[in-house]
């Protein structure tokens, strides 16, 4: 169970990203959404231990990890797939599939998960995790690197960009059967209706605060309603003008 | 030969026991084994120290080993090295030198080698420098290779060079020649540490119609060392050529890249990319969510990155 109490996140330029962030997630499968540039990443990169708070605590199962490193989180049980993958030159995807699962990775290993992102393990194995692997290659790659840890708390930062829509359906098979599998947390950042659908819960990110959070059934209908219309107070102007 | 310059031998040529195949040993300035094949020959030379390797035309899957290790204090070694690759062959040159220096005086190793590449013949091309020592020593390893190219019509070399550990102070020349529809490779990796110096300076000619030339050089620079990378790739015909230095810097190290096209055709092509940077913060991060110290992360990425 992940349990934030009062986070708060600001820039050294002082802009202030998150404002008192409290949440326990502690059903299996919780989705974040909310308009880009709300803070969802920010969050994500903040349980990581990626970003260091402002202030505020993070409880990892009760204890306190609010001061541990990414490493030290990582070796905790905390996972976390990038919404922007990164390349290395010279590492392969074996050898970054074996890092992420604490030891050399047997072939028939790589092909049980790369499958699972939909990719044949022997075409891809042996390939640098480089700008030679398309956008949507490299982001399955690093979704399968998570699910490869099998971590307590897996954060997926929008897993369905740049996927495209057969995979799509694939993958939100990968998370059921995830869930089900697991007796951890599943965290999943997403804009993604489909994947909104099986949430156990949904937490609403707006302006760096929790907007709403409760079961998918009561969030969804008012997140539909949220969603209409702009929201730049100069292009709202504009329209009062005209 | 005593373990010490076995542990050279497996260090540069990955040689356990002797290699199959064509082979040359220099130890300490002299052969100290060699074996020839019905298609490739080597012979000493009687005017200057070292050797011509001799491939005859359509040798196919062979391969030559000539390494060199030099494990005497004080040693300056100079050889001159041709190597003769016939038309329409397939081989692989596996050359190498180790020092291994546990005196005061310094030992040095520099090394002439000639490439004269036939019609349509491939040629893959390995050498690999490393050195040792002794703590407390104050001997420096030297090592100065010089690489000449003579590409014919449409032959092919793949070139991969490492020096990754141990050399004090590096001066390496490498000059090429295209004729038509010929194509060179060279991946370069370089690591240098203390206070180590390396000159890595390459120089292509693409004469011949449709030749192609591709340079990658990736180099890692820590503590106090200094590298200093230069390229130049001349196009003088309707041909291709592309340079790649990708440099990563650490600690108080000092990278110089220099780059230089000219082109002397219109339809010359050629395209240079430098980057010089320390190792992306990024992928410190990713693998350290991986479950990585930061150390091993950086260990990880640098292994990599000279592979
Ligand atoms: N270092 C920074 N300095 C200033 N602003 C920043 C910095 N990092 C992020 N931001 C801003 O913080 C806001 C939140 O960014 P974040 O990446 O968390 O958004 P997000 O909710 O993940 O958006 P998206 O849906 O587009 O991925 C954005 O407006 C972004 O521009
Ligand atoms: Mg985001």
């Amino acid at each position: 169970m992940l349990e934030l109490q009062h986070i708060s996140y600001q820039t050294e330029d002082e802009k202030e990203l998150l404002y008192d962030i409290n949440l326990k997630i502690d059903d299996h499968f919780v989705v974040i959404t909310g308009p880009n540039g709300s803070g969802k990443s920010t969050l994500a990169k903040i349980i990581a231990g990626i970003l260091t708070p402002t202030g505020g605590k993070i409880l990892l199962d009760g204890e306190d990890i609010t001061g541990l490193n990414i490493t030290e989180r990582a070796n905790k049980g905390v996972g976390y797939a990038f919404q922007q993958p990164v390349r290395f030159k010279g590492l392969t995807v074996k050898d970054l599939m074996s890092l992420a699962a604490g030891k050399e990775a047997k072939v028939s290993e790589l092909c049980d998960v790369l499958s699972e992102v939909g990719l044949c393990a022997k075409e891809y194995i042996n390939r640098d995790l480089d700008g030679s692997l398309s956008g949507g290659e490299l982001k399955r790659i690093e979704i399968a690197m998570t699910l490869a840890r099998g971590a307590k708390l897996s954060i997926f930062d929008e897993p369905e960009a740049g996927i495209d829509l057969w995979s799509f359906q694939k993958l939100i098979h990968v998370f059921e059967k995830m869930v089900q599998a697991t007796d951890g947390n599943i965290l999943i950042i997403s804009h993604q209706e489909r994947i909104l659908d099986i949430a156990d819960k949904i937490v609403y990110l707006k302006d760096g605060q929790v907007a709403m959070y409760d079961s998918r059934e009561k969030i969804l209908p008012n997140i539909l309603k949220n969603t209409g219309g702009g929201s730049c107070q100069v292009l709202l102007d504009k329209g009062k003008e005209a | 030969m005593d373990a010490i310059q076995k542990n050279i031998l497996k260090e540069v040529a990955d040689l356990d026991a002797l290699p199959v195949g064509a082979y040359n040993i220099r130890s300490n300035g002299a052969t100290s084994a060699r074996n020839t094949t019905a298609n490739i020959d080597i012979v000493t030379k009687e005017d200057k120290p070292g050797i011509d390797i001799i491939i005859k035309p359509g040798t196919v899957h062979e391969s030559v080993h000539i390494p060199v290790v030099v494990s005497q204090a004080g040693l300056k070694d100079m050889v001159y090295n041709d190597f003769y690759v016939g038309e329409g062959s397939d081989v692989v040159i596996v050359a190498g030198c180790g020092i291994h220096n546990c005196g005061d005086a310094d030992s040095a190793h520099d090394g002439i080698h000639t490439f004269y590449v036939g019609k349509n013949a491939k040629l893959r091309y390995i050498e690999k420098h490393y050195g040792e020592g002794e703590e407390g020593t104050r001997g420096k390893r030297l090592m100065n290779p010089t690489t000449v190219v003579h590409l014919e019509e449409g032959a092919q070399m793949i070139m991969e060079t490492s020096q990754i550990a141990g050399i004090d102070d590096t001066t390496r020349i490498t000059t090429a020649d295209l004729a038509a529809g010929a194509k060179l490779d060279i991946h370069e990796s370089i690591m240098t540490t203390g206070e180590q110096n390396a000159v890595s300076n390459f120089t292509a000619d693409l004469n011949g119609e449709n030749c192609s030339c591709n340079i990658v050089s990736r180099a890692v620079a820590r503590d106090k060392s200094r590298q200093h990378f230069t390229s130049r790739l001349n196009g003088n015909n309707v041909c291709s050529g592309h340079s790649e230095c990708d440099s990563i810097m650490m600690d108080e190290a000092y990278v110089l890249a220099t780059p230089e096209l000219a082109a002397s055709c219109t339809d010359a092509s050629l395209i240079h990319e430098a980057a010089i940077g320390k190792i992306a913060g990024e992928q410190l991060m990713k693998l350290m969510t991986l479950g990585l110290t930061e150390q091993e992360a950086e260990e990880q990425i640098i292994s990599g990155f000279l592979r």
